[in-house]
Order: structure tokens, then sequence, then C-alpha cells
């Protein structure tokens, strides 16, 4: 048995005045552990003071605006391209 | 957990007479095409969500994992020092050097995550062999001054090479980048001030950064791959602006910046035929050693085996480490009623 | 020994007991560097011996030269406890010591960065670092406890393997003379129960004194696998003499 630990997606505060901004992600067994990743990871150059931690599953994205031509098609099918599904082990290609 | 990509994403099954097997009509792929390449052309970024030809979505994916194993195999060689450093001093830059690319790995694997392929299969084709690393870090770190050599060297070529991908078309990869370049700053310079206090330093300690340089320095110029004529992938990528500048002209330019630096580190750079052009207003290098570069390529580096081997062997002896945190978060979760939505103090803006 | 200055008498004791504990379990943490469980694990282990290598040069330097100190003396003149020498062993191993010491250390630098002694100003900055230390350890605890069977086996045997070393911890060190090592022993003996309770285990029976007394560490009586240790470190150093780097 090896499981995977989950995603999560990072959202770092720099300093005083600024909101939280997406930094990257990050696997961690559990939110604790992801929090203390993040602190290692994205903030070992005093990059921060603050951070959240989400599930990267837990996101739900906009599609772009329609308007545009160049977006149109991730408004259409917003299965398309996302990162988040879950496919039965073993299923695999880039 | 596997991200989808679009052949196994629900839509697959969905084709009918009218689409290409993607989900869409001919018409509409058509224009999608040439609204991407508009975009590209145009230096917007692509977003990981944007629609995104196959070929250019697989060859960042190549790309990306290529670069991150390299960041984590790269760790090898140096940390295979790390325990042997001379000075306090050096051993904490090293150890930080090391941290760093470990690092830089994961924020590449991140990068690489956004286009639906993740970190676990990523990893499984590197233990595989199915993806490749840097055939640099197949050589082998025999002295103390290779430190020195990879750091001035290796981190060099790398950030000529990576330098022009903060511009690259694909966001997540660019701002990976520009993250890597603005840490990796420290990494160049501490090889060449290393090298530098090895140079000046007695004898002994000069011979062993001449024989790392003249070592090196030959590897460190097939980093930037094949020649333009026989490099399988790089118009393409030009195209999309994943690369800017061909494999020559980033050779020429490191070799232009390393010639004068190896002349203030009063160390001599291995080629008889280096010298400068007046006309083409670069310097002239001998001829890349091919057979050699194809041949590590292959697996045949003095290293290959043991990188992997060691990759693998701490990946396999990790797994019950892995299982066990997973194991108890799935406990912990089990145990714990989900909060209410809003209870989260912390995490109002 | 070379390189001690040894007018500052028992704050130079002192300050070679806390560095070499430094110096030393920063050098096997070293050893970790490409070869963690996971990515994410070799960035916090490198985290933490970066923190004890800091702390090490400051101490040394109290002393006298650092590099003199770290890679000139000989096995019999370090002073570090024998618990930060033990090889890594597996993670397990690694977490174990990780809990030990750093409980320890997190409380006594809390003590010291209290008073104001000529430690005060160090221990107020280390402090902060060796929560951070000791919140690793037992996040791991937790996890390798009250995970799956075999690592809560690993963990356990981990935990038992490293017991014996855990009486010199509370051996007083020269120099360190306003510490409560009887309180300090008890805060550590409460906290361990309880993170070791929390995975699901029970702390070791058993004497915490190996074939040496309590204490021996700190005299400079090492175990084997330490000599092998300093052998790899001082190496290179001791190739060159008088060599700049």
């Amino acid at each position: 048995m090896t499981q995977n630990w989950p995603l999560w997606e990072v959202f770092v505060r720099s300093r005083r005045g600024l909101s939280h901004t997406h930094a990257g992600s990050l696997h961690a067994p559990d939110a604790e552990m992801a929090l203390r990743n993040a602190r290692d990871l994205y903030t070992r150059r005093n990059e921060g003071i603050s951070i959240w931690v989400v599930p990267s599953t837990e996101i739900t994205a906009s599609s772009p605006d329609e308007r545009d031509p160049f977006f149109a098609p991730s408004a259409d099918k917003p299965y398309r391209h996302p990162t988040f599904y879950d496919i039965p082990e073993g299923v695999s290609h880039l | 957990m596997v991200a989808v990509t679009p052949e196994t994403g629900p839509d697959a099954a969905l084709g009918t007479d009218e689409t290409d097997g993607t989900g869409m009509t001919a018409d509409l792929g058509a224009q999608l095409a040439a609204a991407f390449d508009a975009a590209v052309a145009a230096d917007e970024r692509v977003e990981p969500r944007d629609w995104m030809p196959e070929q250019y979505r697989a060859s960042l994916v190549r790309q990306m994992a290529q670069h991150a194993h390299s960041e984590i195999i790269g760790m090898q060689p140096e940390a295979n020092w790390i325990t042997r450093a001379p000075s306090l001093r050096r051993k904490a830059i090293l150890m930080a050097k090391v941290q760093d690319e470990a690092g830089h790995g994961l924020y590449l694997y991140s990068a690489a995550e956004t286009l639906g392929t993740s970190r676990d299969e990523l990893l499984d084709k590197l233990h595989s062999g199915k993806q490749k690393y840097s055939s640099i870090f197949n050589y082998p770190t025999l002295t103390w001054a290779d430190v020195g050599a990879i750091g001035w060297l290796v981190d060099g070529a790398a950030i000529t090479n990576q330098v022009p991908i903060c511009r690259c078309s694909y966001g997540p990869y660019a701002r990976a980048m520009v993250r890597i370049c603005k840490e990796e700053s420290f990494h160049q310079r501490q090889g060449f001030e290393l090298l530098m206090a090895l140079s000046k330093g007695t004898e002994e300690q000069h011979a062993m950064a001449q024989d790392a340089v003249d070592r090196w320095w030959w590897p460190s110029l097939m980093m930037f791959g094949p020649p333009d004529d026989e490099s399988a992938h790089s118009a393409q990528s030009m195209a999309w602006r994943i690369k800017r500048h061909s494999n020559d002209e980033l050779r020429q330019r490191f070799v232009d910046i390393a010639v004068p630096q190896a002349e203030a580190l009063g160390l001599t750079l291995p080629d008889p035929d280096l010298k400068w052009n007046e006309e083409r207003g670069h310097h002239d290098f001998g001829a890349i050693d091919w057979a050699e570069f194809w041949d590590v390529l292959k697996g045949n580096g003095p290293c290959n085996e043991q990188r992997i081997g060691q990759r693998r062997k701490a990946h396999e002896e990790g797994a019950w480490v892995r299982d066990a945190a997973a194991a108890y978060a799935h406990k912990q979760a089990a145990q714990q009623p989900a909060k209410p939505a809003g209870q989260n103090e912390e995490a109002r803006v | 020994m070379s390189g001690i200055d040894t007018s500052a008498g028992t704050t130079t004791a002192a300050a070679l007991a806390l560095g070499d504990d430094a110096l030393i379990l920063s050098h096997r943490l070293g050893e970790w560097a490409g070869h963690a469980p996971v990515l994410e694990e070799e960035v916090a282990l490198a985290n933490i011996a970066l923190d004890l290598l800091g702390q090490a040069r400051i101490l040394l330097s109290m002393v006298g030269d650092e590099d003199e100190l770290a890679f000139l003396r000989e096995e019999r003149s370090f002073r570090n406890l024998q618990l930060v020498e033990q090889p890594n062993g597996d993670f397990a191993h690694t977490i174990a010591r990780q809990l030990y010491f750093s409980v320890h250390q997190h409380e006594l630098y809390a003590e010291l960065a209290r008073g104001d002694g000529p430690f005060a100003p160090l221990a107020a900055k280390a402090v902060k670092e060796t929560a951070y230390h000791r919140d690793h350890a037992e996040q791991w605890t937790l996890r390798l406890g009250d995970g799956t069977e075999e690592s809560r086996t690993r963990m356990r045997a981990a935990l038992t393997a490293l017991w014996k070393f855990t009486g010199e911890l509370f051996q007083p060190v020269e120099g360190l003379d306003g510490v409560d090592w009887a309180a300090l022993e008890e805060r550590w003996l409460a906290a361990l129960t309880d993170v070791v309770e929390r995975a699901g285990l029970t702390l070791p029976e058993g004497p915490r004194t190996g074939a040496w007394a309590a204490g021996a560490g700190r005299q400079g009586l090492h175990t084997e696998s330490f000599g092998r240790m300093l052998a790899e470190m001082q190496h290179l150093h001791r190739s060159h003499p008088g060599a700049s780097w």
C-alpha cells in the first residue's frame, strides 16, 4: 500500500498590510503538516508572516471571460484541463 | 490522486462524428489553435485552464519534469560533500544550497502538476528511466573543489539557460523560474568564491581547483544540449516561446561570460582552441565531444546507475513513512466532525 | 586541545557542551540530504540542521576559533551528549532522537533565555528555532506512533533504543549553574509522556543510562560510531594544515 499525499495550495502574506497571495502548491498528509511544509518551503527566506493552506480539491474556479475567444472553450468545458480529478490508480499518461 | 487529462476526461466518451475526438468540432479546433498561436505570439501568458495544443502540453510537461528531476538528482553530487565540508561556514552554505535544490524541485513539480500530471507519476517515470534529468549529474564529485566547479560552471550554465525561461509562455513555469532564479543568485557566487579561495590558497588547493575545472568544463558546455541542427525539440519550443534562445546561442553566451571569470580566478579552461574572435565578437571554442554526450545520456556515464539507485532507494525506504502519515491523517479525519463553514476565524480575509 | 580561550572558565565549558550538541546533531541531520522519505522532508530536516549549525557556530565562537574547535579536536575532547551522536538509523530513530533532544533543548533554552547569564541572548533567539524543532519531532511522533502497524513498531523500537541515552540530558553542565536540572527533567518527562501517549505508545522502561555513567559524553566519553563520524567530518580540513577555505 502506498498512499499518495494530497495536493495543497499555499497562500502567503508577505508582510502586514498585504493580502495572502498564491505561492504554489505542495503535498502533505494533512493540514497541520501542510502548514509546516509550506513554512519550510515557501518562507525559508523570510518571505512571509502568515500562511494559508487549502486542499487543491476544495478550490472552485471560475471560468475566464466567455467573450474572449481565447478563453471560450474553458467556459464551455470546465472539466477539460483541471488538475484535480480522481481516476483509478494505474491510469497514467501525460 | 491522479489528475485527468483530456483523453481520459469525461468528455472523451462523448465524441461523436462531428468532433475530432477531443470533444470539439474541427472548426472550433482550428479557431482555438489560431487564437492560441496569436496569444503566444503576442507574448501573452498561457494559464493552466486555457485551451492549449496537446503537443504544447506534452512538451511543457516533458521539459518541466526533466527540470524538476535535475534539481533533485542534482542534490546528490553536492550532498556528497556536506559531511566533509572543510569549514563550518562552507558547510552551512552547502547545506542551504542543497536544500534550495530540493525546494526548486518542489516548485517545478508543483508547476508541472498544473498541467494535470501528478508528482507521483513524474517520480515513477524518473525512477523507471522513462524521463531524463540533466546528464551533468552523472559525473562524480571527486574532490571538494568539485563543489566549487558545480557552483561556478554547472549553476552558471543552468542560470544562462533558466533566465530566459522566466519569460516562458506558460505562466506557472515562468513564475516558478522567477522564484528559482532569484534564489539561485547565491549558488553561482558561492561556487566562484569557493574556487577563488582554493586558487589563491596553497599549491595543493590550486591544483585541486584546476583539476575540477578541467573535468567540469566540457560537460558544462554539453548542458545546453545538442547543436541546433540536431536538437529534436528546439524549433517548436522556440515557436511556442517555451524556449527563447537556441542551444548554440546560449552556449556561446556562457563561454563568453566564463572566459573572463576564469581569468579572474587564475584558472585555465581546458580548451587550446579557445580564443577571442574579433570579427564575430565572440570567443571561438573547440569541438565538443558529442559522442560522450550521447553516451552519458544513454546511461553510460560514471554515475547514472548510482544516482537513480539512490533516488529509488530513498523513495522506497520512505514509503512506510509516507504511508504512516497518510494513515494518521485518515484516522484523524474520520474522528473529527466536519467544521461548519465560516467557523475558521483565521481564514477570514 | 587547540583554540580554546580558557580565560572565560566555566562559560567556556558550557559553551562547548551546548555548541558540540548542536554541531554534532546538525552533522547527523546533514547526512539525510538526498535520502529523506519525501521531498518536503528534505527541506524540513535541512532547516533544522541549519538552525543547529548556526547555534553551534555562535557557541563555539564564544570559546575560540569555530573551525579549529570543530575540525582539530580529538574525539575525547568533544563534550556533546551521546544521544546526538547516535547514527540516523531509520526515519523513526531520527525522529526519536529529535524528540528526546529538542524537547530538552527547548526547555533548557527557554530557561536560559529568562536569565541574564552569558547565554541569554543566544537562547532568546534559539528558543524560537528549538520550538519549531520540537514541534516537528512531536508531529512526526504522532504520525509514526499512530500511523500504520509498521510505523508503530518502528517508532516504539526507536524510542526504546535511544532511551538509555536520555539520562545524560539532565546531568548538570558546568557553567549553567542557575539551571534547575531536576525541574527540567520533570518538565521533559511530562512533555514526553504526553506526546508519546497521544501517539498511542508508552514511554520505554528500563535504565536511562548505558554502559557509561550518565554524563559520559560531557566528559569526552563517546560511542564507537562517533569516531567514524569525526573522521569523515575532519579529514579534509586536517589534510591541508593551515589552509583557508
